[in-house]
């Protein structure tokens, strides 16, 4: 009996403590000036890109970076629920979405990245892929890789007399949406019957969770073909296809051709999917990957301080050095149109009525 | 006296939490799958449609129910009689021999092993061998999953079969040896007839794992919202969707996802009930 009575009071008082240390750590955190730490959340997409330069900022500013990797719908609703600094999204957010949140919010786009068509196939590393063939894929229409159309599509290559897999997403994802943006762009029939989402209905194949899960899942699977992030492909060394885009031209993703689906106009607000580029050397199924915040950054209780150094942390993100980061991971940086519209929204992010960046 | 009416206190507010815990979730699967039900009505239980995409928004949770309920029954009919096989090696044939203890611990250890290491192994090592052996030809869908199902559910069904059948009177057994009974008549005669409602409650509890299974039935079921074709398709169980799409979901999409849940717990509610009932009408 004693021993349940000293059980209960010790689990009382560790309660307490804890509850205790949480005011504590908030009510200084809202004295000191000193900014320890941000926290962020969302995509995944851009995540090996986020890992490398946020590890980088904590080494040079000795402030404490974390990046939660949970999908650009966890990041909204992080942000949503004021529980980040900051969240990443693939896709941008539409005006009813955007009305949805408790304040205005604004996108800063960080780096442009492909999602590319990855396959395993034996001995097979080269595949050439024209929109029909791919609606025809995603649809279940071709299920076989020595598909006559196919195979006429790829005159040097010997295709294999075996079923094609396709991988999805089993979650909801940024991913999904810029591929489904496109696909709904090139094929009448995914517009009508699937269209675009970050999860989608779909008529064939298997699913598989995150990017690195679909990865896995096609590296692990002889026949399979799906979409992902073009840095999980490169970072496990899968073949992907090449892609016929709007000029007729078969292009691999690589950072140039990334590069080239951003050289159209850019509306001052960044919000714009750049599938299915009209540039000759654009890889067609490319697109900004950004990150948000509210426009007003005073809210709840926070704190002058932190707010600046998230803009700062922002402006450093889309500067050089940031961006140079971004090639060795396969993503491409912002052309310079780009920068100079991320650097604009960031000066009218505020905090008690007043610019925030320097 | 005094120390006593407060173990009496203790245990009864411990109880109580446990009440308001059950209480509680309860409450929150039906009130947060209420837009979900006024949007499709029953509909929802009945149909195919599983659409998240904007403007298009259908749910319905039939893939789901039937992805569960086939790799449940696949998993049990598979692991009863391979728990029933061990339980009474276990606790009648070889009870109190080394071989028996060391076969003992082994599921138990079964039982421990995270579910997540199951899904690995099974991705790893059962897929391969079953696109080997042409069951299947991606190796994912029902009949991987309910393998790797039957595998987790045999260590409960099993070490609280052979608890209940090593709970049989030694005296009942020993009448029934001086009778001239062989040790099978002993079985079937004596042994199965008294523990007959524990055996069954322990393969009830193993169901009851199988349908709320979720990390291992994800890696291997494919995750495609349909309704499986045959034994070798693929398809998705409900704590499989569950898992792989609240992250991402809002609106009416996360209230269908707690509508699956609150399925989920009833399906499970059910299973429970007809096996406390089955077990009242045996003994």
């Amino acid at each position: 009996m004693k021993h349940i009575i000293t059980l209960l009071v010790i689990a009382a008082l560790f309660v307490g403590c804890q509850g205790g240390k949480k005011k504590n750590s908030s009510a200084t955190a809202k004295k000191a000036e000193k900014v320890s730490a941000l926290t962020a959340a969302g995509a995944t997409f851009p995540m090996p890109f986020y890992n490398l330069v946020f590890k980088n900022y904590t080494k040079e500013k000795g402030i404490l970076m974390t990046y939660g990797g949970i999908g650009s719908g966890g990041g909204i609703r992080s942000l949503k629920d004021k529980v980040v600094d900051f969240g990443a999204s693939d896709a941008f957010l539409s005006d009813k979405k955007m009305a949805d949140l408790p304040g205005e919010i604004v996108h800063i786009p960080t780096c442009l990245g492909a999602v590319v068509i990855a396959f395993n196939l034996p001995e097979v590393t080269d595949v050439k892929l024209t929109n029909k063939l791919l609606e025809a894929i995603f649809m279940g229409k071709i299920t076989k890789w020595n598909d006559k159309l196919l195979q006429a599509n790829n005159p040097g290559v010997k295709l294999p007399d075996m079923p094609i897999t396709v991988v999805h997403r089993s979650d909801g994802s940024g991913t999904t949406y810029i591929f489904s943006d496109f696909m709904s762009k090139i094929s009448e029939q995914w517009n009508m019957k699937v269209g675009k989402g970050k999860s989608l209905k779909w008529p064939t194949g298997i699913g598989a969770k995150g990017n690195p899960g679909v990865a896995g899942t096609i590296k692990s699977t002889v026949g399979s073909i799906g979409y992902v992030g073009s840095e999980y492909a490169f970072a496990q060394k899968i073949p992907v296809a090449k892609l016929k885009n709007k000029a007729g031209n078969y292009i691999e993703p690589t950072i140039e051709s990334i590069s080239a689906a951003a050289k159209g106009e850019i509306p001052a607000d960044t919000r714009v999917m750049l599938t299915n580029s009209d540039d000759p050397n654009a890889y067609p199924i490319s697109g900004f990957t950004w990150i948000i915040l509210y426009k007003n950054q005073q809210y709840d209780n926070r704190s002058e301080a932190k707010a600046k150094e998230t803009v700062k942390f922002l402006n450093w993100l889309i500067d050089a050095d940031a961006q140079a980061v971004a090639s060795k991971v396969h993503y491409a940086p912002l052309p310079e149109k780009a920068v100079k519209r991320a650097k604009a929204i960031l000066k009218s992010v505020t905090y008690n009525g007043k610019p925030l960046a320097e | 006296m005094k120390s006593d009416k407060i173990t009496k206190y203790t245990l009864f507010i411990a109880s109580l939490v446990i009440l308001f815990v059950s209480g509680g979730m309860v409450f929150s699967l039906i009130g947060g799958s209420i837009p979900a039900f006024k949007e499709f009505g029953l509909q929802f239980i009945f149909s195919t449609e599983w659409n998240p995409t904007e403007d298009r928004e259908a749910y319905g949770a039939l893939p789901f129910i039937t992805g569960t309920m086939f790799t449940s029954i696949l998993a049990l009919i598979i692991c009863l009689p391979l728990a029933f096989a061990t339980a009474l090696f276990i606790a009648e044939y070889f009870k109190r021999s080394s071989l028996a203890s060391i076969l003992s611990s082994m599921v138990d250890l079964l039982a421990g092993i995270p579910s997540i290491v199951y899904g690995l192994w099974g991705f790893y090592t059962l897929r391969p061998l079953m696109i080997e052996l042409g069951w299947s030809a991606q190796g994912y869908g029902i009949l991987t999953s309910g393998i790797i199902l039957a595998i987790m559910i045999i260590p409960y069904a099993t070490s609280l079969s052979a608890e209940i059948i090593s709970m049989v009177p030694n005296e009942l057994k020993e009448a029934a040896y001086s009778l001239g009974a062989t040790r099978m008549e002993v079985i079937f005669n004596v042994i199965l007839p008294n523990a007959r409602s524990g055996i069954i409650a322990s393969f009830i509890l193993a169901f009851g794992r199988a349908l709320g299974e979720t990390m291992a039935v994800t890696m291997l079921i494919g995750n495609a919202n349909v309704i499986p074709k045959g034994i070798s398709g693929v398809g998705n169980t409900m704590a499989s969707v569950i898992a792989n799409q609240f992250g991402e979901a809002d609106g009416l999409k996360l209230s269908s996802l707690i509508a699956i849940g609150l399925l989920l717990f009833l399906i499970t509610g059910i299973v429970n009930a007809i096996g406390k009932l089955i077990i009242k009408k045996l003994s």
